[in-house]
């Protein structure tokens, strides 16, 4: 038999196949999406948190991990969403912030918002491509509820910017 | 009027309002003035409907009769829906909808920035994703309304309109009823009158930033909290709630 934390170590690691449905370098372990493993008898319990509120692609989310662990003989998961902790971009692994840049989305800066910064400066985004640091805001929202649109002044590319939230 | 109720009302209101106000600016999808505000605007729509479906969700679970969040969205007369006035507005031109959108994302910002500590912890934790993005909502519709407000002489004098025609709608926001004294008494939401304060104060230094005058007129439109509402919401109502009218029952 094998021994409970054991078992949930081995779905950890599969767990590490479900990619983001938008971002497909993106693994949701590394996105911090996924917040708890639990395998008690003979039932595993996988829990999430959503990125946005309304955020479309929670459902496929949770279809995803059904299946890769469908997949590897785990017949049935069960996946719970839950709303706290609310997710930062702070949840966003080391190994995530790097796979989002290679990806041409400038990553989050490590810092949750704050009334600061709302009426502050906005931070300084580096491009993805050709990494200036000479870059303008298009629009706070992007094509999808977590990205913001960016431009870089010095190469001309304009690029997606992963919100700090 | 016993706390459970007075817990289902509080937060029905906070999803009513975010139900008609993102359905509402949803109205834009396709027909923004620039591509990227007609994104950005669906993107605060769609914020909107995903804290509406937390909020009626949970409201449901408080008044335990088995209703879902889609039985109270789709299934309710208009009499029943308590949300602000102003939510369900029709959107004008772009100034009227970036200076309704200013007007209630301060109040939205000031009320969610509070309920972040509510002694409710489901709806704590509602607040705490919420806080977050409304934020970025305060922060484009403000950036919006003083861009447009100091712009041209053109978007000056209609900004200058928008808000005089919606300021008779902006009191109904902070409206209380008997709900309100248990709310306040447990801790679980702040005194309006406290928010109210604080929203004048932010939205008199907007204002005067976006080169914009005060309105003057003080006769307020009342009657969200009994269900009273505009000859807009029955519009807006049809369309919303077609799919369940027309195929009871109907999913997808």
């Amino acid at each position: 038999m094998v021994d409970t934390s054991q078992l949930e170590a081995q779905i950890w690691h599969w767990l590490d196949e479900v990619k983001d449905p938008e971002i497909p370098v993106l693994s949701l372990i590394d996105l911090g999406v996924i917040q708890e493993v639990s395998c008690a008898d003979g039932r595993t319990e996988v829990v999430i948190i959503p990125t946005y509120s309304g955020c479309p692609a929670m459902k496929e989310m949770e279809n995803d991990i059904i299946k890769v662990l469908g997949a590897h003989g785990v017949a049935d998961a069960k996946v719970q969403l839950r709303l706290s902790p609310a997710w930062t971009t702070d949840m966003i692994t080391e190994r995530g912030l790097r796979a989002l840049d290679e990806y041409g989305i400038a990553p989050p800066p490590k810092a949750t918002a704050d009334k600061g910064f709302l009426l502050g400066k906005p931070h300084m985004v580096r491009c993805p491509q050709c990494k200036s640091g000479n870059t303008e805001m298009i629009s706070q929202f992007g094509s999808t509820p977590c990205k913001a649109l960016y431009r870089c002044v010095d190469c001309r590319e304009p690029f997606d910017h992963f919100k700090c939230i | 009027m016993n706390l459970q109720e007075a817990r289902y009302r509080y937060v029905l209101r906070l999803g009513d309002n975010a139900l008609v106000l993102g359905h509402r600016i949803s109205e834009w999808c396709g027909h923004g003035p620039a591509l990227e505000e007609d994104m950005a605007i669906i993107n605060v729509s769609l914020d909107l409907l995903g804290q509406c479906r937390n909020l009626l969700a949970y409201a449901g679970r408080i008044e335990g009769k088995g209703r879902n969040e889609d039985d109270l969205a789709y299934l309710r007369l208009e009499k029943d829906f308590t949300n602000a006035l102003i939510c369900e507005l029709p959107n004008g031109h772009y100034g009227d909808t970036i200076t309704r959108q200013y007007l209630y994302d301060q109040f939205n910002y000031l009320l969610w920035s509070e309920l972040v500590n509510s002694t409710d912890t489901e709806l704590a934790a509602i607040a705490a994703k919420t806080i977050k993005e409304v934020t970025y909502h305060l922060r484009h519709s403000r950036d919006w309304f003083i861009r447009l407000g100091d712009g041209t002489d053109e978007s000056h004098r209609k900004m200058q309109q928008s808000l005089d025609e919606v300021w008779m709608f902006t009191g109904d926001m902070f409206a209380t009823d008997d709900s309100d004294a248990h709310i306040v008494r447990e801790g679980i939401g702040p005194e309006m009158a406290s928010i109210h304060t604080r929203w004048l104060d932010a939205v008199r230094a907007t204002v005067a930033e976006a080169t914009l005058n005060m309105p003057t007129g003080t006769w307020m439109q009342s009657g969200s909290r009994i269900g009273r509402h505009t000859e807009h919401m029955g519009y807006l109502l049809t369309e919303l709630q077609y799919m369940q009218r027309a195929y009871p029952g109907c999913e997808w």
